[in-house]
Parts: C-alpha cells; sequence; structure tokens
C-alpha cells in the first residue's frame, strides 16, 4: 500500500505542477500547448545542472539537496525564458496559439538532442556521477529515525524514500491557488482570461497580465519536467517526457481549470499512470501476492489505459466544462 | 470585375514569398546554431562549423568527402532518389493536415493515423498468400487498408469533437497515444515479427517476404542505389485528387464551408457535424495512405515496440502543411524540400561532428514563423505598398479576397 501511495504521488506531482502551468496561461487567456515541450527543456537544463555541478566537483553527496534546489531553479529559469517564445508570437504577433505551441513542442526535443548529443555522443544526459536515489532521495534515518522504525501507511509515504520536489511541489500549488484566486492579481489575471476588453477599461495591462500568466506557467512546467526527470527516469534527459505536459493538459481540462478539482484529477491520473508503469510489482494487501501480473493482461493494455481513460471521461464531462471565455482569442486593443 | 493587381498584391504571390521567407530565417537560424557551436566547442574547429553549415544548404548534393578530407559536392542519384522516397510518407501526412485545417480543424493525430496505417497494411500485405492471390491486389487491399484504419483512427476525434465538443487537439493527442501501445500491442501478439533473421529483434518483416513490392517503373534505373519508387507518383496522384475533391466538388465546398465559419454553414443547410468527422477520416486516411506506401515499398522495416515515441513523420506533416498554405499541390513541394532537410541532417550526421537533430531544430523554427505568417504577409504587402506607391484600391481588395474564398 505504501509502495502504491508512493508511486501514485511520483507521477502525479509532475502532473499537478504541470496541470497548475496549464491553468495560469489559459486563466490569462492564452492556450499553452507548449507545456510538453516546455517541460523537455526543463528537465534538460536542470539535469544539466546537475551534470555540471557534479562535473565541477564543488558539492559532494552531502549536499545532494543543495544541488538539486540549484537544478530545480536553472529549470524554472529556463522553462520560464522558453515560454517568452510563446508569450512573444501569441500576445505581440497575434500568431495562432496552437501552431506557436506546437512549434515549441517540435523545437524542444529537436534543441536538447541536439546539444545531448553534441555533450554525450549520444541520446541521454544523465548524472555525471551516482544515481538520483542514492544523492536526493530523502531517507527515514536522514529524518532521525531508527532504520527499523515502523510509521505506518501515510508516515511511510511521506516520510520515507521521497523527493523533496514532492514538498516543494504541493507548497508551490498551494500558495499560487491562493494568489490566483485570494489577491488582487489573481483577480486581475483572470479576468484577462474571461473579458480582457473589459479588464482593459478599468486600466488593466492586458498585455502584462498575459505575459505574467505565460511566463509563470513556463517555470511551473519547467519545475514539473525536472521533477518528472528526476523521479521517474533516474535524473536524466532524453527529449522526452513522455506525454506528460499532454496529459497535464487534459488534468487541467478535467479539473475544469479550477485548482482544487485539478488537484484531484491529478492524482487520478498519477494513479493511473502508477498501474501501467508499476502493474507487475504492486502487492496490494502485502501477502506476496502480485494480483494484477497474475490477470495475465498484455501490459500494453495498461500503458493505453491512463489515455483511452481520459478520452472517455473527457467525453462525459466536457458539456458540463467552461474554459476560459477568451483563451485562445489574440488581444486586440482596437476590439474595445 | 477582376482587376489585376501588381504581381506583390496578390494572394498567391505572398503566400509563397512568405513561406520562402519561413525557410530562409529558419536555415539561417540553424546556420547560426552550427556555427555558435562551432565556435565555443573545442573539438569542433571554425573549419567545421563552415562545413556544417554548407551541407545544412546543400547536403542533397553532397557526395561525400575527396582523398584529401574535403567536403566534395556533385550529382548524387541516392541521395535524390532518397529523398523522394522520404518524400511519401511527409506529403501524405501534410495532405492529412492541410485537410483537416480547411475545415478549421488542426489534426496533431497524424502520427496515430500514420501507426495505424502502419499496422493495417503490413498485416493485410503480409498475412494474404501470394501464392493464391496475385501480388498487386495485395498491395492494393493493402493500401485500402491502411487508409481504412487511418480513417477510423482521425474519424475518433472529429466524432468527439463534433458531438461532445471536445477539442480536437487534445483528442488527437490522446489516440496518438492509444495507438502506439495498440499497435505493439497487436504487433506483439502477431505472428508477423522477424524471427528468422539475426540482430532482426523487434522488427517486422518486409512486405518483400511474401512478395508485395510498389513497383519501380525504371525509377530504380533512373536514380541507382536508391529507394525511389512508384510510390512518390501514387502519392502525388493522391494530392491532385484531394485538390479536385476540395476545390472542384460540393463535398469541399461543404468542407470548407465548415472551416470558414461552422455556423453560417449549418445555417445555410449544411451539415457541420457529418462534415467535421467527415473531414477528419479523410485526414486520417491520407495519414494511413503515407504509411502504407512507404512501409509496402518491399525492403523498409518496421520496428514495432513504438509504445514510447510517436513517428515524427506524422507531426512533420505539420510544418509541410502550413508551409504549403494548406494547398494539395503546394503540399507535394514542401513535402520534397521537408525531405530534403532530412537527406542534409543525415548528411551532417555522417560527416561532421554535428547530428541531424538540428534540421529538426530548423523545421521547428519555420513551424514558429509560420504561426504568425499572417503579420509576415501584411508586413510584405506594406512593403509591396511603398515600392508600387500607390495603395490598392479598396474594392479590388475585397474583390481579390472574394475570389479566393471561392477557391483558388
Amino acid at each position: 500500500m505504501t509502495f502504491l501511495l508512493q508511486q501514485t504521488l511520483i507521477y502525479t506531482i509532475p502532473l499537478l505542477i504541470v496541470a497548475l502551468a496549464g491553468i495560469f496561461a489559459e486563466r490569462s487567456g492564452v492556450i499553452n500547448l507548449a507545456l510538453e515541450g516546455i517541460m523537455i527543456m526543463g528537465a534538460f537544463v536542470g539535469v544539466l545542472t546537475v551534470y555540471l555541478l557534479q562535473e565541477a566537483g564543488i558539492f559532494t553527496k552531502d549536499s545532494g539537496q543543495l544541488v538539486m534546489l540549484l537544478a530545480l531553479g536553472a529549470a524554472a529559469l529556463m522553462g520560464a525564458v522558453f515560454s517568452l517564445l510563446l508569450s512573444f508570437a501569441a500576445i505581440n504577433l497575434r500568431a495562432d496559439q496552437t501552431i506557436g505551441g506546437t512549434a515549441l513542442n517540435l523545437l524542444a526535443p529537436a534543441l536538447t538532442l541536439f546539444f545531448i548529443n553534441i555533450l554525450t555522443s549520444q541520446n541521454v544526459l544523465g548524472m555525471f556521477t551516482g544515481d538520483s536515489a542514492s544523492w536526493f532521495m530523502i531517507k527515514k534515518t536522514d529524518l532521525g529515525f531508527e532504520r527499523g522504525a515502523e510509521l505506518g501507511v501515510l508516515g511511510g509515504t511521506f516520510l520515507d524514500k521521497f523527493y523533496l520536489t514532492t514538498y516543494i511541489c504541493i507548497v508551490l500549488y498551494v500558495v499560487l491557488s491562493i494568489i490566483l484566486y485570494k489577491t488582487k492579481f489573481g483577480l486581475r489575471l483572470r479576468a484577462c482570461g474571461e473579458n480582457p476588453q473589459a479588464a482593459d477599461s478599468l486600466g488593466i495591462n492586458v498585455y502584462v497580465m498575459r505575459y505574467a500568466g505565460v511566463t509563470i506557467s513556463g517555470a511551473l512546467a519547467g519545475i514539473g519536467g525536472f521533477a518528472f526527470a528526476l523521479t521517474t527516469a533516474n535524473c536524466s534527459a532524453n527529449g522526452d517526457v513522455a506525454g506528460f505536459g499532454f496529459l497535464a493538459l487534459a488534468v487541467m481540462i478535467f479539473g475544469n481549470w479550477k485548482p482544487l478539482n485539478t488537484a484531484l484529477a491529478a492524482f487520478l491520473f498519477g494513479f493511473c499512470k502508477c498501474i501501467a508503469a508499476a502493474y507487475s510489482t504492486i502487492d496490494i494487501n502485502g501477502d506476496g501476492v502480485y494480483l494484477l501480473r497474475e490477470i495475465g493482461i498484455n501490459p500494453n493494455i495498461y500503458r493505453m489505459l491512463p489515455f483511452v481513460i481520459t478520452l472517455v471521461v473527457l467525453a462525459f464531462t466536457s458539456k458540463k466544462s467552461r474554459a476560459p471565455k477568451a483563451e485562445g482569442v489574440p488581444y486586440d486593443k482596437s476590439t474595445r | 470585375m477582376k482587376q489585376k493587381s501588381p504581381l506583390l498584391q496578390r494572394e498567391g504571390a505572398k503566400t509563397v514569398l512568405s513561406s520562402i521567407l519561413s525557410i530562409l530565417i529558419g536555415l539561417v537560424f540553424g546556420s547560426i546554431l552550427v556555427l555558435i557551436v562551432a565556435f565555443s566547442s573545442e573539438s569542433i574547429s571554425p573549419k567545421g562549423g563552415l562545413e556544417g553549415v554548407s551541407l545544412v544548404f546543400l547536403g542533397l548534393f553532397s557526395t561525400g568527402r575527396d582523398a584529401a578530407g574535403e567536403l566534395a559536392f556533385g550529382f548524387n542519384p541516392t541521395s535524390i532518389g532518397n529523398m523522394l522516397f522520404r518524400a511519401i510518407p511527409l506529403l501524405m501526412t501534410g495532405l492529412s493536415v492541410a485537410v483537416a485545417n480547411k475545415t478549421g480543424l488542426f489534426n496533431i493525430g497524424a502520427p496515430g493515423q500514420y501507426l495505424m496505417g502502419t499496422w493495417a497494411s503490413l498485416t493485410v500485405a503480409l498475412s494474404i498468400p501470394t501464392s493464391v492471390v496475385p501480388s498487386w491486389i495485395v498491395w492494393t487491399l493493402a493500401l485500402l487498408a491502411g487508409m481504412l484504419a487511418g480513417a477510423i483512427w482521425g474519424a475518433i476525434p472529429g466524432f468527439l469533437k463534433a458531438t461532445r465538443n471536445i477539442n480536437e487537439v487534445l483528442a488527437c493527442i490522446m489516440t496518438n497515444w492509444i495507438a502506439a501501445n495498440l499497435v505493439t500491442f497487436l504487433f506483439d501478439i502477431s505472428d508477423l515479427k522477424n524471427g528468422a533473421e539475426a540482430g532482426k529483434v523487434g522488427y517486422i518483416k518486409p512486405t518483400a517476404a511474401n512478395g508485395v513490392a510498389t513497383a519501380k517503373l525504371g525509377l530504380d534505373k533512373l536514380l541507382p542505389q536508391s529507394q525511389v519508387n512508384a510510390g512518390i507518383l501514387v502519392a502525388i496522384l493522391i494530392a491532385i485528387g484531394i485538390y479536385i475533391l476540395m476545390n472542384k466538388t460540393t463535398l469541399g465546398y461543404e468542407l470548407k464551408a465548415c472551416g470558414s465559419n461552422r455556423h453560417a454553414a449549418r445555417y445555410a443547410g449544411i451539415n457541420d457535424k457529418r462534415n467535421i468527422v467527415l473531414s477528419m477520416a479523410i485526414a486520417g486516411s491520407m495519414a494511413g495512405a503515407g504509411a502504407a506506401l512507404y512501409w509496402l515499398s518491399g525492403n523498409t522495416e518496421f520496428f514495432w515496440s513504438t509504445y514510447q515515441s510517436l513517428p515524427a513523420v506524422g507531426f512533420n506533416g505539420i510544418p509541410v502543411a502550413l508551409l504549403a498554405a494548406n494547398s494539395p499541390i503546394g503540399v507535394i513541394f514542401t513535402a520534397i524540400f521537408m525531405s530534403l532537410l532530412n537527406i542534409c541532417g543525415t548528411q551532417l550526421k555522417n560527416l561532421t561532428a554535428f547530428n541531424e537533430y538540428i534540421t529538426d531544430i530548423i523545421i521547428a523554427a519555420i513551424v514558429y514563423l509560420s504561426s504568425f505568417s499572417l503579420i509576415i504577409k501584411m508586413w510584405l504587402s506594406s512593403r509591396g505598398k511603398k515600392k508600387t506607391a500607390e495603395p490598392a484600391p479598396a474594392p479590388a481588395a475585397a474583390g481579390e479576397k472574394t475570389g479566393k474564398e471561392n477557391g483558388k
């Protein structure tokens, strides 16, 4: 059970934070289809930071968390900068946001693979030394518990063998959700996604607010990308995040562009992803019987499930879903 | 009353110009990147950088390195033949995206439709014994099976869009990944895997194993040592067929009307839901046909474990269609251009310290630029106006626009 919860969390966290990234962009009125590409850039720059810091030899394993934080910061910065390409096209040049986002999705893997190939002569960039579990994972002994201490299901999930990114992302999620709903800035941002003409007439600079929305979105997607690379890919980057950026978009739509619903949706999708990835090692009630493996269903069916469920769920909920009214519509001051 | 306007003011000319401009900026961007890497890296000399740039532009005519180790250029029939061969799937996925775009739908589902087409055509081509059925019939059946599978896979997002109002981009992305897993699953349980040859683990038997292969029609004599075959001619014929369908038939008119304004089309008595599904089905069948024409060539081997990644050729249909401004005839040329870039990338990888991903970067830059092609066109026309020093009168401009709408 602890294992199941932990695995689910590992897949939930990137979905959660990237879905919030989507919310920030779309609530400000810009469709951010580039989430996948931004995640790829974030993962690459994060891993590259770890690689370079290790290569320079300044940090040792004891300061692993510091290295991780620096990498996370670099990933966020890269995501924000990369998303400026989208903002510039979508806001200043009034470009087709779907095509602009697609362009970034094509650009990100091409750029990362181009540089990774030049750096390492192969298609994947890993850590310079060690593996992510030994460098970055926090175990219960690090927190002062005895090696044999029983922590229960929840304690075992949250206090043993976890990555600090999990908590950083959860805190970010809560804080940013509050900012979006309880502050003047958040209200203005949402107004620009609903009725930018009215917002403009009240003295809000729609362009600035949309830039803010997309940039925050980019930073969050960058963080999500590195969190994904760190926890599921053993801190390596290969120009691919397995469709998580797109899944996060589906999570956001399923969550109706609201933070609380989106969090629940992310958990549901994380669970599906977890089943797909680890079905053969899941021991639900701890009696040594791996039920899902015993049934003998082809693993490809499990891998397909999250996407099938997404489609089915969307088919049943889409009539009720309410997207921000002005999303995807370039703001033109002369239409006020 | 139709008035001839100066060349630069014409809509078509502007479209072509803005596409060429996008291509040039993309190529320059890629070259600058190559030079930056060359000058900042210790392992690559500045000369290597210049060689890289020359291959970005002239890779098609590269004939390797001569005895002195310098890059040699000349007529390279292998490259040209392979360019035409690799253009086939790009042409078809480009058509796929273009048809959907005309109906106002963004078909990002071409990779999935392509995969389903691959599965259906390979299964048919390898399962019907050619000792019983003539091989050209098997070939035709396989092509049709590929188109049908692609059409079904395209119709799913179309149906969800029409009836449940799900964004087709999202639905297409989901069907892509479902197809990637489904195709892996279907081939995994099939007996079409190539177990006979050593080192071929994970590949499906080439269709030549069953005596099915696209006719060469002497093209291989013209361009020796290349993979070229009649598939490119079939693809061009299909493109012309789509041009006729979209521009000369009632169905094409209805599809385009839905793309211009779905509500107005419905008001005019056009069944918009049916047309959305139909448009996506046609788009899907194009991608499926592209897969069939590629894999039926006889000696191409499909790596069936596709669940981790989607075929890039599906996504590259997007730049092909965008550069051609969704014109089925234009797609023929832009697909061959994209394929040319692909050849340049291969040469870059083989002959220099750079790798083939630079071409993907160039393609991405081109897509980025074409997302604001409207701005580029506006800029072009403002320049055109300055040159002719007399702004086109408003009625003429309006007449030109409707002329375009009516199907130019």
